[in-house]
């Protein structure tokens, strides 16, 4: 069903913290490697080792110049997949109610069985969350591995997202942001979590960590042996140098 | 946006076919093969469009779930306004071309369901927060004076003129509003990223090389280089042409040539309706 609840039990999801984030993609390739082989279709590519290769990927990791004023340029990697928002508007579009929110947890996920694959999910959707596989007809999305995380056939160390799983620097944490005590609301809190494009209206669940300030950078590193004065003979030929 | 070909095609014919059949069932007084003609064409712009928009579905075989969730959805209700419209005016059409003389009350109420439909399609768009350039009063505006002007053209109507150059306006309103929208949203790479508090953004290394989904669907640069051009063709040919050749005859033959003169320019009217539309997705890639 396409209405939204009015509050959800839960609201699983990300805090990802651009300051520890290296941009190596392990996260896409664990994402698409546990979305290729239980839940729904799988991850379809289109001529891989071709001169025009394409696939489907439900998070995919973009790497930003970021430009302040009298300052070094500082790169920012930054993972983008579905923020399973509060107000998700690919849910409300959805002509055949494929798409929905789960009260329980906030998830939202999309039944393949209903999908009829018009995209307006994706047109809806700000963030870029939803593609459509081309092989399978139907639209993928960021389940926040709804198969993993109440998995009880699996080791409790590995009930998380499969990209919160893998990552080698610690720079995704999953959690109920509902629960002002979990570990991503205290997270989201201490760093000053922001959401993406609030002039959406979308009410993401996920939040972003801004990376920390630098320490103030010298012109350079080499600059204090610039201002070196010879003394004694050194000096002297340095006086004697500069006047031939 | 992508100006998918299925997509133009469904805009385009729906809303003349229902604008027409709009007018057939409210001004109309035509008996026989005349009525047969009109009837048809309006039923048959409306059908091939409602069937054009099946062709880009992943799976146009589940079509018929989305008659289902229209307490939340345009494209929803949009599919149960045009097959309420075409069920509740079957007798009126029927019985004006077979002369039956059955009464046209249902005719009211499918002529208000026709605007219903048509105010639905537009909303599809309208709707899209995430494009700033439909999500404006002007995208219904423009998709009721293209569905009115051509239903009061291909029924001879004597004020299709008028509505001509209403469309003229509408369309004109459209890209004026249009051009100013994606800055008044106010949506930037700054807050696509949430890192414009700590300077000016820009892509270091895209996310990928080639291209996905999310481009080719929703950035379309390519086509705007045209845009000025095309935008003066489309008035010219959807509107401008069509409403001298109206103001000299009203002749089956003239009208005939004005409608197809209006459809070229409705088309490229439409095409670039798409192509100008910039989804904010666009700033992940430092694209608009």
């Amino acid at each position: 069903m396409t209405c939204l609840p009015a509050k959800t039990d839960k609201k699983l999801g990300l805090a990802i913290d651009l300051d520890t984030c290296v941009g190596c993609n392990a996260c896409v390739t664990a994402c698409k490697g546990w979305n290729d082989q239980g839940y729904g279709a799988p991850l379809s590519d289109q001529n891989p080792y071709g001169a025009d290769p394409s696939g489907t990927f439900l998070n995919r990791v973009h790497s930003y110049q970021v430009q302040a004023v009298d300052t070094a340029a500082v790169i920012v990697n930054l993972p983008r997949s579905c923020l399973h928002c509060e107000v998700a508007p690919c849910v409300t579009v959805c002509p055949t109610g494929a798409s929905y929110k789960r009260v329980e947890d906030g998830i939202v996920l999309v039944n393949e069985d209903a999908c009829i694959g018009c995209g307006l999910c994706a047109w809806a959707c700000p963030y870029g969350a939803r593609e459509l596989d081309a092989a399978a007809g139907v639209m993928k999305k960021c389940t926040l591995c709804v198969d993993r995380i109440y998995n009880e056939n699996l080791p409790e160390e590995d009930r998380e997202p499969a990209c919160v799983r893998t990552c080698p620097t610690g720079a995704r944490h999953f959690g109920d942001f509902a629960d002002p005590e979990s570990k991503v609301s205290q997270l989201s809190r201490a760093r000053g979590g922001v959401e993406l494009m609030p002039e959406m209206g979308t009410k993401p669940v996920n939040r972003y960590l801004p990376p920390r300030p630098k320490d103030t950078l010298q012109a350079s590193p080499l600059a204090p042996l610039l201002d070196i004065k010879a003394t004694g003979f050194a000096g002297w030929l340095d006086k004697m140098l500069g006047k031939i | 946006m992508h100006p998918a070909p299925s997509v133009l095609v469904f805009t385009v014919l729906s809303g003349l076919g229902f604008g027409t059949l709009a007018f057939l069932a409210l001004f109309a007084h035509l008996y026989g093969l005349p009525a047969l003609l009109l009837w048809g064409l309006g039923y048959g712009f409306a059908i091939v469009g409602l069937l054009a928009s099946t062709f880009h579905l992943g799976h146009p075989e589940r079509a018929w779930r989305a008659f289902s969730q229209w307490r939340t959805s345009w494209l929803s209700r949009e599919g149960i306004a045009a097959v309420a419209t075409l069920t509740v005016l079957a007798p009126v059409a029927l019985s004006d071309w077979l002369e039956l003389g059955w009464s046209r009350a249902p005719a009211t109420l499918g002529a208000a369901l026709a605007l219903v439909t048509i105010g639905t399609t537009s909303m599809i768009y309208t709707q899209l927060k995430t494009v700033p350039r439909w999500n404006h009063w002007t995208t219904p505006v423009q998709f009721f004076a293209f569905a009115l002007a051509g239903g009061a053209m291909l029924t001879g109507q004597g004020i299709a003129p008028l509505m001509l150059a209403l469309l003229a306006l509408a369309v004109m309103a459209h890209w004026q509003y249009g051009d100013r929208r994606f800055a008044e949203v106010g949506a930037s790479m700054g807050s696509a990223t949430g890192l414009g508090a700590l300077g000016k953004v820009s892509v270091f290394d895209p996310a990928h090389t080639a291209g996905n989904y999310l481009m080719r669907e929703m950035i379309f640069v390519v086509g705007r280089k045209h845009a000025a051009k095309l935008r003066v063709i489309a008035l010219v040919l959807a509107c401008v042409i069509p409403a001298l050749i109206l103001v000299v005859s009203a002749h089956p033959v003239a009208i005939g040539a004005a409608v197809m003169i209006h459809l070229i320019g409705a088309f490229a009217a439409r095409w670039l309706f798409f192509a100008e539309a910039e989804h904010v997705v666009g700033l992940y890639y430092g694209k608009r």
